[in-house]
């Protein structure tokens, strides 16, 4: 199939950008998304343009390093599915795609399609973790966590930190992402010790960032390549509140 | 120069327990005056970094991502094997210690691998202390799943996504170490050389992705957990940044290096689709499970699987292999594969594919069991071929994987250069000629968590370190050869992309040192890839400048020490006149084509060292000593 590419160009972080056109020629249904951008890309170079830069690494869907907004949506089209797990097939003969870095005041963007996305290790950094030092365990059977509270902890650790998210929320809301952490330790025995000031100290964290609140507008579930649940913000919200007038710790 | 593997007297259950009594200690006031340097943030150098920064220590961690949480260990599937026998079924630190040994063909180092079986059950502690949520029965107690190589169940696992959370897990202990300013964080930073002083390790070369500036960093040790090259096969189911730099820089500057032949080629992969294929997408042993794996009795059998009835269907490893059925090990599982494609009887464009069919376990267990246990896994194949595995079997084929080999390291994971440690893949030391599925992950964190934190201590202990600043002659030396490489490679302005020439390195490594290798093809390759580097020197082109970030400058770096690297590979596979593991010499194999050993000459770890570009290194062997484990025929059937 040929396609009409219109890709964001941007070659520093305080530069101007501006959406730049390029035409594809015999893309195959079976290559990924960014399979065939590497085939611009390796037609640019060879014709002494600048490639496009874009992040990308384990091209498994697992690593959350790709990220962009195909056709006005965090990922593209398919639900459930980062832009390197995106087939060609999805698409059609003659179509127009629009590719653009995640926008959000949080994630500036570094060159074309890379975003800074360091302001989510920050916000880990104030209390997503259990403090326990190496050494310091017990047998691991020694806690019996019930089927049920390990698998709800596990739907919300399935993050993998795209930011995907954040770039479908009207607000650049970070909340889905440090809801998923909150979440995921709040749900097991081993998170309780640190349960309220964690949501507490990751909320100031991500205000502090210049990411925005939550309406409630559930477009970051919808975009979230891991179906992670927005039940999980109301998690957060009740923790945080309970951290606000002291009823845990 | 001997190599001195340090390995502790005594018995070998009591060895790591001595040596750690032995083993000199830094005072606690004493560790935040000790600089360390971690490179890489994977499940070692994440595991490392937080838990040396737990103990006192100074630690600077570097990684090429712009998070430490981006690492490959994240994309580990199956998961991660611990002698914990909480099954009940006969599993002990002995068995896991003799089943590595003979997984690895027996050419791996006894007393490592008895330590790594040792320290595996303290790992599924912390990591449950650290709340990565394994998979649990409804009693609340973890649950198991088997793997190749093993008749116990002592896979732990999370989903389909172990790697993910134990990267998680580990990274969230450093995090925690940074939010505590125990640990300075480098993202986007890449190491592009090793700085060695009076004989000792004592910095890196990074270069800033963002910015394009080229800098040392100076420490008192330096530990690189820095991963496999399995990307010098170009496909591999390795992430695309992976590469060799960091440990071949080390190895220029003295580092020996072990074993590069042994590059692990692993059955279940998806096949590859297409020339503008960029890397190939692993599908976890442990859907071997419950799946079976058969090709037509008949040669060049067009017709689709569910019109070819079970008298004419091929269940090849449950035929040759009898007691581990679909569940053998890697190396003989991708063999066997690649066997019955050589035969004409592959499935799928090409011939080159096996089915791997699920079509009786969703009989007897029902779809949503299957579901439960691979949902993801079988979500993620269709994502890619656009076939549904639960009405049609999947197609695979084996594909590069892991790598064995890579610095030699001492029992303290040492290697021969004073203060520069190595662990997780990017060391030699605990899987031989072949690993075992779920060990991958079980080494890296048993180097992170709980060697390197002794043994560093160790060396710290034994003093002699002098003061080292960013304004010695060696680190200034280094950072200029790094920035006149770089302004080399954008000063060529050839025609051809770096893709390119590591897509054509990639083709000569696969076909001449690749699943099977022999004499001819080897030195074939060893003609080849001279003339290949010599014209990549010559005509590589890449836009932009060094100043800014440029992805095709660190693809072009990296391409241009695979380019060296993979000369080393040949070597290592031509001096090794035996068949083990994943090194299969087609001279060397039996008449039903099992691979051959031969222990009289062979028995040794080659490490090897460096005498410049193109130059033939220098061999130096270590005997492996077999004192526990009796040397046997390495058989499934």
């Amino acid at each position: 199939m040929n396609l009409r590419l219109h890709i964001w160009r941007q070659s520093g972080p305080d530069a101007q950008g501006m959406l730049k056109t390029y035409d594809v020629q015999n893309v195959s249904e079976h290559m990924s998304f960014l399979e065939m951008l590497d085939v611009l890309n390796e037609d640019l170079l060879t014709k002494g343009e600048i490639p496009v830069a874009f992040d990308h690494d384990c091209r498994e869907g697992i690593c959350g390093t790709c990220g962009m907004v195909i056709n006005g949506r965090p990922h593209g089209p398919l639900v459930r599915t980062t832009a390197c797990q995106l087939h060609m097939r999805t698409f059609k003969d003659g179509d127009e795609i629009y590719i653009e870095p995640w926008r959000a005041r949080a994630f500036p963007v570094m060159r074309d399609l890379i975003v800074d996305r360091g302001s989510f290790d920050r916000i880990i950094q104030k209390g997503g973790f259990v403090s326990v030092n190496t050494g310091n365990a017990q047998d691991g059977n020694a806690i019996p966590i019930s089927k049920k509270d390990a698998d709800r902890a596990m739907d919300a650790a399935a993050c993998i930190g795209c930011g995907a998210c954040v770039a479908a929320c009207p607000n650049s809301s970070a909340m889905l992402f440090t809801a998923a952490k909150v979440g995921h330790l709040g749900s097991l025995p081993q998170g309780q010790t640190e349960r309220s000031t964690r949501a507490m100290n990751m909320v100031l964290q991500m205000d502090a960032e210049g990411f925005g609140a939550c309406t409630n507008h559930y477009e970051c579930e919808a975009a979230c390549p891991k179906g992670i649940s927005a039940e999980f913000i109301a998690q957060m919200n009740k923790d945080f509140v309970a951290s606000a007038f002291g009823g845990r710790d | 120069m001997a190599l001195n593997s340090n390995i502790p007297d005594g018995p070998i259950q009591q060895k790591w327990d001595k040596h750690r009594a032995e083993l000199k200690l830094v005072n606690p006031a004493n560790k935040r005056k000790y600089n360390v340097i971690v490179v890489g943030t994977g499940l070692a150098g994440a595991s490392a970094a937080a838990t040396l920064a737990e103990l006192g220590y100074n630690v600077s961690a570097f990684t090429y991502h712009d998070s430490a949480r981006r690492a490959h260990s994240i994309a580990a599937q199956g998961g991660i094997n611990a002698a914990k026998n909480y099954q009940n079924d006969g599993d002990s630190v002995w068995r896991l210690f003799y089943d590595t040994i003979k997984g690895g063909d027996f050419r791996a180092r006894e007393s490592n691998v008895y330590r790594l079986a040792q320290v595996s059950t303290s790992i599924i502690d912390q990591c449950v202390a650290q709340g990565v949520p394994f998979a649990r029965e409804y009693g609340g107690y973890l649950s198991n799943r088997s793997f190749g190589g093993a008749q116990v169940s002592r896979t732990f696992y999370a989903r389909g996504q172990t790697g993910q959370q134990l990267l998680i897990g580990a990274y969230q202990a450093l995090q925690r170490q940074v939010g505590l300013g125990k640990v300075k964080l480098h993202n986007k930073q890449e190491m592009m050389d090793l700085i060695v002083v009076d004989g000792r390790a004592r910095g890196i070369v990074t270069r800033d992705m963002v910015t394009g500036k080229v800098q040392s960093h100076m420490a008192d040790a330096v530990v690189l957990a820095t991963g496999g090259y399995g990307n010098v096969f170009y496909l591999s189911t390795n992430a695309m940044a992976c590469n060799v730099t960091a440990t071949y820089r080390a190895h220029k500057r003295g580092a020996f290096f072990a074993n590069p032949c042994y590059t692990q080629i692993h059955p279940t992969c998806i096949p590859q689709s297409g020339d503008y294929q960029s890397k190939l997408t692993l599908m976890s042993e442990s859907l071997r499970n419950d799946g079976r794996i058969w090709v037509p009795k008949q040669k060049g059998d067009t017709r689709s699987p569910d019109q070819i009835p079970e008298t004419e269907r091929d269940y090849y490893l449950e035929r040759k292999y009898p007691s581990f059925g679909n569940l053998s090990p890697r190396d003989i599982a991708s063999r066997a594969a690649k066997e019955v494609c050589d035969e004409g009887r592959g499935v799928g464009p090409g011939g080159l594919g096996v089915y791997l069919d699920f079509s009786d376990a969703i009989r007897r267990l029902g779809e949503k069991t299957i579901a439960d246990r691979y949902g993801n896994l079988f979500e993620m194949y269709e994502r890619i071929t656009g076939e549904n595995p639960y009405k049609v079997p999947m197609r695979i084929y084996p594909a590069v994987h892991y790598t064995m080999g890579g610095l030699w390291v001492d029992y303290n994971l040492m290697s021969n250069v004073p203060g520069l440690f190595v662990l997780g893949e990017a060391n030699f030391s605990d899987h031989g000629a072949n690993r075992l599925g779920a060990s991958a992950l079980m080494q890296g964190l048993a180097d992170g968590y709980f060697v390197i934190p002794y043994t560093i201590g160790g060396y710290f202990a034994n003093g002699g370190l002098q003061a080292v600043g960013n304004d010695s002659q060696e680190a200034r030396t280094a950072v200029q050869e790094s920035e006149q490489k770089i302004a080399a490679l954008l000063a060529l302005n050839g025609k051809r992309s770096p893709t390119s020439f590591h897509r054509e390195l990639g083709k000569i490594m696969w076909d001449k040192c690749g699943m099977a290798r022999n004499e001819q093809g080897l030195k074939e390759a060893l003609k080849r890839i001279p003339e290949l580097r010599e014209e990549f020197w010559q005509n590589v082109k890449i836009p932009g400048s060094g100043a800014e970030l440029n992805q095709s400058l660190e693809l072009g770096l990296r391409v241009a020490d695979f380019l060296e690297f993979a000369e080393l590979m040949c070597f290592d596979a031509l001096q090794r006149n035996e068949s083990c593991g994943g090194h299969f010499r087609e001279e060397y194999q039996t008449e039903d084509g099992e691979a051959k050993r031969n222990d009289d000459e062979y028995c040794y770890a080659a490490a090897w060292e460096y005498n410049g570009v193109g130059a033939t290194p220098t061999l130096h062997k270590e005997d492996l000593s077999f004192d526990n484990v009796k040397l046997a025929t390495r058989s499934y059937k």
